[in-house]
């Protein structure tokens, strides 16, 4: 059985927010100095729920966990983070003016990737990148392809060519299942990842990684990058806060309580 | 390229037959952008039970209702609404769709997107008309910054956060056509099958998104004890508990529980942050508040620059004497 996960590499989500600037003349993210990039967390869960799916099926299994990613300038740190973790080969598809050009333009190049891969049964995603946190490529991917897709799973399982997955709702869990072929969206709600052992890291830098241009997936200008773009980026900003915080103090718990309760009592809260 | 030119299509979610209050919020703001860009307020609901469901959305707003009453969609389910949608959308041609940001509309909205060959702004805070073109403005870098883009194809789709709209003053005398549209689903194309769904009880009490009061615990409660304690104080005032991701990974509480990015949204007078260290997934969810009150005991958490009033201290020590003040305050 063949997996694709679709990762993205980006800035370290979890800095400081005070170490987040945007360039809001240039509209595009200030990368913080000497951050490594990291894999983004929704996807690195995907990987995870791919070698759950593997660790099932045992050592034997014919299961194979290919990562796909686009980027414009490599995404060696979240090839290397995918494989590290466990994944057998990865496929870069190479495309310098991919920056920006958002969820639709993505979708289709990946589809047009994994088609080109080829015989792929499982397809897994993170519910959203962790950057732009659009939630919009796993879906768009599966339409293209016109295979079904499940959002927001925290469990997968295959059996005899089916997919079984208990998807997060609000107030509960769902248990869906489609036939193979298919697509499903992993939640943070998957739980921990594992980490990476000292052996799978020294076997990561031997996994095979195809490295794809536009062309070679029969890609044409007009689907890539910008001249594909179906949006504009009007304005990119850091919203302003006003708030200045007011602090209460007291000498015990009971005094700052107490002092707590009349604020709510003179709001008309209480 | 036909441009789509009539008005905003709101996509209404029904549940237990009434449309929820993110329908109603969102009706206001399709008003909105119909009074800045002309055309009609066509709201879509899908569902069954819907005999008073026209007379409702027409109240709130609504030009035109289509009301798709049919067992098939007692549940939600994407792939079944997904025919019957495109349809709609392409009869009625608006250059707007909206759709609520809930659990339902994340998972329906980019399917739809792509089923129309159009772009989507999912997670949108507003929707501005300038120079006649819809400008959205959405949440990104897990809340820490606002992206506003344009759509170059019509219809824009845009999924609506909770709370970031205010619903219009019911007018029951408001005047509007209601119609009954038929289902074209073939249930044959339908590929993803729900074998079981687990909700949990409803508990009673307030629910959190209408709720005047909303505590949210966090790391800092220290346990499963804590938010004991934070449902008491809830109780004595009417409000309800929520909770942050970190909360509710370590099950504290119910998975129900989780406001921000990835969970609810709320806009209560009264956010009370208990314990929570203020990271921008989860101001996502309740920034909107109209006042936040935060006990930390963490001086430089990041929640104290969203709050208007600051407690350091052990909230541990500091809930549990709240309750005896409430109860003080209400003998």
């Amino acid at each position: 059985m063949k997996i694709v996960v679709c990762v993205k590499q980006i800035q370290n989500p979890e800095i400081p927010p005070a170490q987040f600037r945007i360039d809001e003349e240039a509209k595009v993210l200030i990368p913080v100095s000497g951050l490594s990039p990291v894999l983004s967390p929704f996807d690195e869960q995907a990987v995870e729920a791919a070698l759950r799916i593997r660790d099932r099926a045992g050592e034997d299994s014919d299961i194979e966990i290919t990562v796909v990613t686009i980027a414009s300038k490599g995404a060696r740190a979240a090839i290397k983070a995918a494989l590290a973790l466990g994944a057998d080969n990865a496929v870069l598809l190479s495309e310098p003016t991919f920056d920006g050009s958002g969820g639709y333009v993505t979708a289709r190049n990946l589809a047009e990737t994994i088609r080109a891969i080829g015989d792929v049964d499982l397809i897994l995603t993170g519910r959203q990148a962790a950057d732009w946190d659009a939630g919009v490529v796993g879906l768009g991917v599966a339409e293209i392809l016109d295979i079904p897709a499940i959002t927001f799973a925290r469990d997968v399982q295959t059996t005899d060519g089916v997919v079984t997955v208990q998807r997060v709702l609000q107030d509960g869990i769902e248990t869906v299942e489609a036939d193979l072929p298919a697509l499903v969206t992993i939640a943070n709600e998957l739980g921990k990842v594992r980490h990476a052992s000292m052996r799978e890291t020294m076997r990561a830098a031997k996994k095979p990684v195809k490295e794809w241009m536009p062309e070679d997936i029969g890609l044409d200008e007009a689907q890539v990058g910008s001249s594909a773009m179906r949006y504009n980026l009007e304005r990119l900003y850091i919203p302003v806060n006003d708030i200045e915080c007011e602090f209460i103090g007291g000498n015990t718990p009971a005094e700052i309580a107490a002092t707590l309760a009349q604020y709510m009592r003179e709001e008309n809260l209480i | 390229m036909t441009e789509n030119n009539n008005g905003v299509l709101v996509v209404v979610e029904v549940v237990g037959s009434q449309p929820i209050d993110l329908d109603l919020e969102m009706l206001a703001l399709a008003r909105r952008l119909t009074d800045s860009m002309g055309g009609t307020v066509t709201a879509v609901a899908f569902g069954t039970g819907l005999e008073t469901t026209g007379e409702i959305l027409t109240a709130y707003g609504a030009d035109q209702v289509l009301i798709n009453d049919n067992a098939i969609f007692a549940n939600f389910h994407a792939e079944a609404w997904l025919p019957d949608l495109s349809k709609i959308i392409a009869e009625v041609a608006p250059a707007i769709v909206l759709i609520g940001h809930s659990e339902s509309g994340t998972d329906l909205a980019p399917r739809l997107a792509f089923r129309l060959d159009v772009d989507v702004a999912t997670g949108c805070e507003s929707i501005d008309i300038i120079n006649g073109r819809p400008h959205m403005t959405r949440g990104c870098f897990g809340g820490l910054a606002r992206e506003v883009v344009t759509f170059t194809k019509t219809p824009a789709l845009a999924t609506i956060r909770s709370k970031t709209q205010e619903a219009l003053t019911p007018m029951m005398e408001r005047a509007g056509e209601v119609k009954h549209v038929s289902s074209i689903l073939d249930v044959n194309s339908i590929r993803t099958r729900v074998v079981n769904r687990e909700r949990e009880k409803a508990v009673g009490g307030v629910k959190m998104e209408s709720a005047k009061i909303v505590i949210g615990g966090g790391l800092g409660l220290g346990g499963p004890e804590g938010f004991k304690t934070l449902n008491e104080i809830a109780e004595l005032v009417d409000g309800a508990v929520g909770a942050s991701r970190a909360a509710c990974d370590l099950d504290w509480c119910p998975r129900s529980y989780q406001i921000g990015l990835s969970g609810r949204t709320v806009a209560p007078e009264l956010y009370l942050a208990v314990g929570i260290s203020g990271a921008s997934h989860h101001m996502a969810g309740c920034g909107n508040s109209k006042t936040i009150v935060s006990v930390n005991s963490d001086p430089n958490a990041e929640i104290f620059k969203s709050s208007r009033f600051g407690i350091v201290g052990n909230s541990q020590e500091i809930m549990p004497a709240l309750v005896e003040e409430i109860k003080k305050l209400k003998a």
